[in-house]
């Protein structure tokens, strides 16, 4: 499992986080190279690369780009979506930890291209110490010269670049509800189209790209589009960052290859190391809690975006979370539903009123009261919010409805039969004390 | 409104909200709202109704918008919060590490209930955290805590006096 480190490659070198220690590897030199491009070629080069968005849609950053109309007069914006908060996932924090200033060059090159002055970090609210790794990282380059009136000494080039601090509410990770607490309101989505590119930020053309995926934009420069593109898989350029986490020997977040598969990711000596206890892979929720569940016979799949398809599930935010066979589905089910109704934003009555129905029916269930029409009634209203399969029905204005629907209607109809012996049996067959048989809090 | 500030407070808030406002177009001021909501908790601890009134006539808006962000948005406190407010995280990847039997753990020893604000503790169940990889973890006053076990965290639990 040999696998090229593009975004983690200056992890843990020492100094690494400070502007010294970048330049002295070679930083900042990609965001000079770009600003003697145009921008076209710029944003040309990305497309080429066959980078795509690292947020959880996949989609090619060089097409978003490409929307921002040119004959628009009003300043346009990138916003940085930093607002990490899908369960499972945990990679662009260490990003802003480890190497903020890839994700600071790479700002740099994205707003050359788009033609930017502004550009927005939209960070986690509960991302202290990232935030303040950043916020030093970000003083730094404005004393060294690289922000400020003259981007990187270019003429006639200004950029600023702020950190805005969320406070705490996953829907602002939806890339409009983050305009709009940017705007300093409620996260509150908006109806699309208009696209943030034609219409976002203050009513002004605005692209919103992750970190992983800004921050992979110096590799791409210095090594070469095609270089990224080839080290990809498919339509899918580069490495990816994932989080393994649940029931494995060595969780963690860790960097692969495209075509690493889960089940490599689980089981191989340099990421998961297979399950402890003897324990076997009951199931795994393969991008993000919102992600549709795969069985043990389905995760010899490649973490490359597309290959999901066939599985009617997504390869998302890269949050692999790993269920054994002591884990009861219902309960895990249960869980991830208490999640989305508790951070669904109260717009769309189908999200606000569905989501807590759904978790209350689960945890009927899990605690031994279910009636067998709960379970008809549970898939009624997941399916009343976003009809599964394929992803993408959704009766939401975003996609929070469809991910706390998707989890439930894989669940059930991959593990029917457990829902069936928590009604009949009415009990939980795996008993009620605490989880966690990796712990010793019990 | 006189008395939210403190003379020394009052100076912080305003050379943070000028810094703050600079950092958007001039007819937009209302957009400083999470960062100028996060000054005036950093200030005080939690953001007072009077500071409400306060935040609206500076970035020209109502009271009632900002009201409506602050309660939006669960790491603002519209209520004082115990010394120690403590997150935990009970998401999946965090429960299935063993977050719900470090929950219980936290309440026998702090002797209280996951939800109610005392005037020592605030022990909140809260949602993921970005530790899913390095579980269970739980935030005290927005400080990160991972990879906890018993011993890591009973050591923590001593620094809370």
């Amino acid at each position: 499992m040999n696998v090229e480190k593009v975004v983690t490659r200056n992890w843990g070198k020492p100094g690494q986080n400070t502007l010294q220690g970048y330049k002295q590897g070679g930083g900042y030199a990609q965001l000079k190279k770009a600003l003697e491009l145009t921008p076209d070629a710029v944003v040309a080069e990305v497309k080429k690369s066959n980078l795509r968005g690292r947020g959880g849609a996949g989609f090619p950053t060089g097409l978003k780009w490409s929307f921002v109309p040119k004959d628009n007069p009003k300043p346009k914006y990138l916003a940085i979506n930093a607002d990490e908060s899908e369960p499972g996932t945990a990679k662009d924090r260490f990003i802003l930890e480890n190497d903020p200033h890839s994700l600071l060059e790479g700002i740099g090159i994205a707003c050359w291209a788009l033609g930017a002055h502004t550009c927005y970090i939209y960070a986690r609210g509960e991302f202290k110490y990232p935030s303040a790794v950043l916020d030093k990282a970000i003083a730094e380059a404005y004393r060294d010269g690289i922000f400020g009136k003259k981007l990187m000494g270019k003429d006639g080039f200004a950029l600023d670049v702020y950190q805005v601090r969320g406070a705490g509410a996953y829907i602002c990770g939806e890339e409009t509800a983050l305009l709009e607490s940017l705007e300093g309101k409620k996260g509150w989505p908006r109806l699309k189209p208009p696209f943030p590119a034609v219409v976002g930020l203050f009513g002004c053309p605005t692209v919103v790209n992750n970190v992983e995926t800004i921050a992979s934009l110096p590799p791409i420069f210095e090594k070469g589009a095609e270089w990224f593109a080839k080290l990809g898989a498919e339509k899918s350029g580069g490495t990816r960052l994932v989080t393994l986490s649940g029931a494995v020997k060595r969780p963690g977040t860790y960097e692969v290859a495209m075509h690493t598969s889960i089940k490599d990711l689980i089981f191989d000596a340099e990421y998961g190391q297979g399950l402890p206890n003897g324990r076997k892979v009951k199931a795994v929720i393969p991008g993000g809690s919102s992600a549709p569940v795969l069985t043990a016979d389905e995760i010899d799949v490649k973490l490359e975006f597309d290959a999901f398809k066939p599985l009617q599930s997504m390869a998302g935010s890269g949050g692999v979370i790993v269920l054994d066979d002591s884990t009861c589905a219902v309960r895990s089910l249960w869980r991830v539903a208490r999640f989305y109704a508790e951070e669904s934003c109260g717009q769309c009555t189908p999200c606000r009123e569905g989501q807590p129905w759904m978790a209350r029916l689960l945890r009927k269930i899990e605690e031994g009261r279910g009636e067998t029409k709960d379970l008809e009634t549970l898939m009624g209203v997941a399916k009343s919010i976003a009809p599964w399969p394929p992803i993408g029905l959704g009766n939401t204005i975003c996609a929070l409805g469809d991910a706390g629907a998707l989890p439930v209607q894989s669940f059930v109809q991959k593990f029917k039969s457990e829902f069936e012996q928590h009604i009949a049996q009415h009990r939980c067959p795996y008993g009620d004390k605490p989880w966690g048989h990796y712990g010793d809090f019990a | 409104m006189s008395d939210l500030f403190t003379a020394d407070e009052r100076a912080r808030f305003d050379a943070g909200l000028s810094e703050l406002l600079s950092h958007y177009p001039a007819d937009r001021k209302r957009a400083a709202m999470l960062p100028v909501l996060r000054l005036v908790q950093s200030l005080k601890g939690w953001i007072p109704p009077e500071a409400m009134k306060l935040v609206a006539e500076k970035l020209e808006t109502t009271p009632e918008r900002v009201q409506e962000v602050a309660t939006f948005y669960v790491m603002f406190h519209t209520q004082k919060p115990g010394k120690y407010v403590i997150d935990v995280c009970t998401n999946l990847s965090c429960s299935l590490r063993g977050a719900e039997g470090m929950l219980a753990y936290l309440e026998r020893r702090l002797g209280t209930k996951a939800g109610t604000n005392g005037d020592k503790y605030f022990l909140r169940e809260t949602e993921c955290l970005a530790s899913c990889g390095t579980a269970p973890c739980l935030q005290v006053n927005e400080d990160h805590h991972e990879n906890l076990d018993k011993a890591k965290l009973d050591k923590l639990l001593e620094t809370l006096t």
